[in-house]
């Protein structure tokens, strides 16, 4: 499986383009949550797919990473199984579904529950990398609101929320600030996540294929959502634990089970929970772990 | 007739030192080394062992990060010390950049560390467009043999202390001068024959002037 395919160079990309976006990187990380555009190419896949998180993971892979690629928390779903392959056939690399084994983890819209350590890369795929974008759809006016800090829109954004009802309603890409200065979209994770960014001792970058836009957040750098004093920040809550594991603490999904409004609540993160049930954890209707249910 | 050269004729002084044995493989190490130095600032990363040698007087770490970063795209300024023939042969063979007829122009900067005073000089971005300022590779004898240095900010958990020599005579007071503009400023590599230490602009460094 690890034989790479002959006719593209190492990682798909070629190195002069590598190169513009290794240093484009290299200021990313030396402006924390400032967007740097870059000449994005066009991949062998649409818009949407994670261009931008591929043409990031091309240019900083090698051969002796391993690569983790997840959406929404499931190593299994079409778009990370494809990146991966993606990957094992133009660069050979190795690839794990464990998050703890895994240098380089590509990740569509969720942040893994393990806790990320300093020899780990996280590149999240980002559709939208502006955050102010909804509030204002000229380029030259958010450039220029990014360079004099100049934030104002956003909380009135996010007070018309609370205005309207009762409450900051948005749930995921929700808006945090870097290091104090720049606001940066956490791309679509969950607001269950945005806590997991702050002062992560992993290096975190993000890639907008669309937008041609790569940022980062360096490692242990202060990441805040933005709130008011009588409406702090809040994560998402569950009443009832994973369904398979019985985790209360990890971000869950709802899965409709038949017709008649059955419904169960899994982990987001599949090797979170399989972790957890290979340990003996169990929930309400998981199968004996190990026996491949009927 | 022209008589075709010998094989046994000693090689032309014109030959430019060698490039990576294996330039993808190699320009990958070099960069994630480089990646990881900026984004741990002042822990030194290893990078020494990816070139045999570099064009005098470059150290053969220096030369690695010239081939991984440099090319068509990026002016590149050659501080009066390390500007020599060799240099300028290295890198219009290997990486095709321009050399910079100002240093206000350079998209990347070689500079020896005596020449710490050169700092103003140099493009620190535009307040919409700071990933437009220079980075500045500054070799010095030892990124861990000079005055201590604490430094504070992204990257850091409390405060990370590094060493390099020859930075002194001011050196502290003219970059945080220059980086109290940020977001503009200015990302520096300060290198040694082995290793790499990163300085980007929104790291405080305090350091003893000499």
């Amino acid at each position: 499986m690890n034989a790479p395919d002959t006719g593209y160079n190492f990682a798909y990309l070629d190195e002069q383009t590598k190169r513009m976006i290794r240093r484009a990187i290299l200021k990313a990380v030396a402006v924390p949550g400032y967007q740097v555009p870059f000449a994005g190419r066009e991949m062998p896949l649409p818009y949407g797919w994670g261009t931008g998180g591929i043409q990031v993971t091309a240019a900083v892979i090698g051969a002796d990473d391993t690569l983790k690629v997840i959406d929404q928390g499931a190593d299994d779903t079409t778009n990370a199984v494809s990146i991966r392959r993606f990957f094992q056939r133009t660069a050979g690399v190795a690839t794990t579904t464990e998050t703890e084994k895994a240098t380089l983890i590509q990740t569509r819209h969720r942040i893994p529950e393990a806790r990320l350590g300093e020899h780990q890369i996280l590149v999240y795929q980002v559709p939208i990398p502006e955050p102010l974008r909804w509030m204002e759809a000229r380029e030259s006016e958010t450039r220029k609101m990014h360079a004099l800090a100049e934030y104002g829109v956003m909380h009135v954004r996010l007070y018309e929320d609370i205005a309207h009802m009762g409450r900051i309603v948005k749930s995921y890409d929700y808006p945090v600030r870097v290091n104090g200065r720049y606001i940066m979209a956490p791309s679509p994770i969950p607001k269950f996540d945005n806590p997991k960014m702050d002062r992560m001792p992993a290096l975190q970058l993000f890639g907008a294929g669309r937008e041609k836009r790569i940022y980062a957040v360096p490692p242990y750098t202060r990441v805040e959502s933005l709130d008011f004093e009588d409406h702090p920040f809040e994560i998402q809550t569950w009443s009832e634990g994973c369904a398979l594991c019985g985790a209360t603490d990890s971000y869950l999904d709802e899965v409709v089970t038949d017709d008649r409004g059955g419904r169960m609540m899994v982990c987001s993160d599949t090797d979170h929970c399989d972790k957890r049930r290979a340990a003996g954890h169990s929930g309400p209707m998981a199968a004996p772990y190990g026996e491949t249910p009927r | 007739m022209i008589p075709f050269p010998s094989r046994d004729q000693t090689p032309a002084p014109n030959i430019p030192a060698p490039g990576f044995a294996d330039p993808v493989r190699d320009a990958q190490r070099c960069f994630r080394r480089l990646l990881a130095a900026l984004s741990y600032p002042g822990r030194p990363q290893e990078i020494g062992d990816l070139l045999p040698r570099g064009p005098e007087p470059l150290y053969s770490s220096t030369a690695a990060l010239c081939l991984t970063l440099f090319d068509v795209d990026t002016p590149v300024w050659l501080e009066p010390g390390l500007d020599t023939p060799e240099v300028r042969q290295f890198l219009s063979f290997h990486c095709g950049c321009p050399i910079a007829a100002h240093p206000g122009e350079a998209a990347f900067a070689l500079l020896p560390v005596a020449a710490a005073e050169r700092l103003a000089a140099f493009h620190v971005g535009t307040p919409e467009y700071p990933d437009r300022a220079a980075t500045l590779l500054i070799q010095t004898p030892s990124v861990t043999g000079g005055a201590p240095v604490a430094a504070t900010g992204p990257g850091i958990p409390e405060r990370q202390d590094f060493a390099v020599a020859g930075a002194n005579g001011g050196f502290w007071s003219r970059r945080a001068a220059v980086d109290a503009a940020f977001p503009c400023g200015l990302d520096i590599v300060f290198v040694d024959p082995r290793q790499i230490v990163g300085l980007p602009r929104g790291v405080h460094a305090i350091g003893e002037d000499a």
